[in-house]
C-alpha cells in the first residue's frame, strides 16, 4: 500500500498541536467541499482531508501514526505496517468515529479498519434474508461538455473514480468509464440522471442513479447563458449607420443572412427566436454588434473621417454637460 | 478493468423530469420528512405547489439542493439557517460569475478585434 503524508495533506508540521489540527482540517475542509469548491477533484482532496483529521485528531491514532512515519523511507511504496504495531494501541475493533467506512482509502483501512469481518457497519447486513431491502444511493458527479454536446446531443465517455470494496475488504477507488448520451438541449448546471447506474442496492434492493451535473466548456466564438446562445460580430460603422446585410455563423454550424437594421448602436443585440439550445423550451440566439473602427493608417480612411469631423454637427457627448 | 465494450447510456434530464411529492423527495434524499419540512421552513427549497404539506410538488432540483445541505451539514457541521445562507451566496457566486464570463468574452473579442 501506498504510504500518506497525513501532515503534509493538512499543510501541518509534524509537532502541531492539536488545536492547530482541528484548525487546518476546517479549514481545509470548507475549502475543498464538493459542494463549494469548483475545482474537479475537490470530491478526492475533500476525502483525503478527511481521513488525515480521522487520524490526527486522535491523540492515539495519532502518536501510532507518527511512530509508522519513522520505519517509512521516501520512495518506498510496499508500505507494510510492523507485524505487531497494532498491539500497543487499542483500536483493534473499528477504528471509524465518523463517516462512512467506504470514504478511507486502503492506507486508512490497513492501520486502522480494524476486524472487517465482523464490522456490521463495513459490510452491511442483508441479503435477502435479512428482510431489509432498500434502494441504493444515488452517486453524483460532474461533468464538462461542449456547446455542440448539448446542441446534438452526442456521446461523450465520462471518467469516474467510485469507491468500492475489493476481495480483501479493502476500499480501493475505482475507475469507471461510462460512454453516456448528452441529452439534447441540456444547459449548465443541469443533472443527467442515469437510472441504475448508482450504488448497488441492499438485500436485493434496486441500485440507485448517477447523476451528473453538468457545466460547459468556454467556448471561442459564442457565449451561453442558460438557453440562450450569443455571438459578438463586428461591423463597420458605415454598417451601422446605413444599415446591412452580413452573413453570421449559427450554432449549428450553418451560416446566415442576417440584416443589420439603420443606426445600430454599438451593443445592438439582434434575436434569432429558438436558435439557442434546443429542448421544450428552447432558446434563443444573440447576434452582439461590435463596431469595429477601419485602421486610420489608411489614408482614404482618415480623409473621409476628417471630413466628417469638419462637417457633421454631432456631439456625442451633449448629455454630459 | 476493460472499458472496451461499452454500451452507450441514454441519460435524462433531471430537471424536466415530473415533480415530486414530500415522500419521494424524502425517498431519493433518504431523509425524513421533517428534515424536509425545515429546509422549506428555511427557504433552503420551497415546494411549486400545494397548500398543506400533503399536498406539496417539488421541483426536481429540490432533490440536489436537499442532497446539497444534508452534505453541508453533516460534512462541516453548519447548522440549517448557515447553510440556507451558504447555498444562497453559492447562487450568488454562480450567477455572478456566468455574468463575468459574459463581459469576458466581449472583452476578448475586442481584444481579438484590435489586433487584427
Amino acid at each position: 500500500m501506498e504510504y500518506k503524508d497525513y501532515y503534509e495533506i493538512l499543510g501541518l508540521k509534524k509537532d502541531a498541536p492539536q488545536d492547530e489540527v482541528k484548525r487546518a482540517y476546517r479549514k481545509l475542509a470548507r475549502k475543498y467541499h464538493p459542494d463549494v469548491s469548483k475545482e474537479s477533484d475537490a470530491e478526492v482532496k475533500f476525502k483525503e482531508v478527511g481521513e488525515a483529521y480521522e487520524v490526527l485528531k486522535d491523540p492515539e491514532k495519532r502518536e501510532a501514526y507518527d511512530q509508522l512515519g519513522e520505519n517509512w523511507k521516501a520512495g518506498q511504496d510496499g508500505f507494510q505496517p510492523p507485524p505487531d504495531w497494532e498491539q500497543n494501541f487499542d483500536f483493534g475493533g473499528g477504528g471509524y468515529t465518523q463517516g462512512n467506512a467506504e470514504d478511507y482509502s486502503s492506507f486508512f483501512e490497513d492501520l486502522f479498519g480494524g476486524d472487517r469481518a465482523s464490522s456490521g457497519r463495513y459490510h452491511r447486513s442483508g441479503g435477502p434474508s435479512g428482510g431489509f431491502q432498500a434502494k441504493g444511493e444515488n452517486v453524483r458527479a460532474k461533468i464538462m461538455i461542449d456547446l455542440e454536446d448539448s446542441l446534438n446531443g452526442t456521446k461523450q465517455s465520462v471518467k469516474m473514480s467510485i469507491p468500492e470494496i475489493n476481495e480483501q475488504g479493502q476500499v480501493v477507488s475505482k475507475h469507471r468509464t461510462l460512454s453516456i448520451k448528452i441529452p439534447k438541449g441540456i444547459k449548465e448546471g443541469q443533472t443527467i440522471r442515469l437510472s441504475k447506474q448508482g450504488n448497488p442496492g441492499h438485500g436485493g434492493g434496486e441500485p440507485g442513479d448517477l447523476l451528473i451535473e453538468v457545466a460547459f466548456n468556454p467556448h471561442k466564438l459564442y457565449n451561453i447563458n442558460e438557453k440562450d446562445i450569443s455571438l459578438n460580430v463586428p461591423v463597420a460603422p458605415w454598417e451601422a449607420t446605413l444599415g446591412a446585410k452580413i452573413k453570421v455563423p449559427t450554432p449549428d454550424g450553418k451560416k446566415m443572412d442576417m440584416k443589420i437594421p439603420p443606426d445600430s448602436q454599438q451593443g445592438r443585440k439582434l434575436r434569432l427566436k429558438g436558435k439557442g439550445l434546443p429542448g421544450k423550451n428552447a432558446g434563443d440566439f444573440y447576434v452582439v454588434l461590435q463596431i469595429t473602427l477601419p485602421p486610420s493608417s489608411n489614408p482614404k480612411v482618415k480623409e473621409y473621417n476628417e471630413k466628417m469631423r469638419d462637417e457633421i454637427d454631432f456631439n456625442p457627448r451633449s448629455y454630459l454637460f | 478493468m476493460s472499458t472496451n465494450v461499452m454500451n452507450i447510456i441514454s441519460g435524462s434530464i433531471l430537471e424536466e423530469e415530473p415533480t415530486l411529492n414530500l415522500a419521494e423527495l424524502c425517498q431519493c434524499c433518504q431523509t425524513p420528512a421533517e428534515f424536509i419540512i425545515r429546509l422549506v421552513d428555511q427557504g433552503v427549497i420551497a415546494p411549486l405547489e400545494g397548500e398543506s404539506t400533503r399536498q406539496w410538488r417539488f421541483h426536481q432540483s429540490a432533490q440536489i439542493r436537499t442532497h446539497k445541505a444534508l452534505r453541508l451539514r453533516q460534512d462541516l457541521g453548519i447548522n440549517l439557517s448557515g447553510v440556507a445562507l451558504s447555498l444562497e451566496l453559492l447562487d450568488e457566486i454562480d450567477s455572478l460569475k456566468r455574468e463575468l464570463n459574459q463581459f469576458k468574452h466581449i472583452a476578448e473579442n475586442q481584444l481579438f478585434d484590435s489586433n487584427s
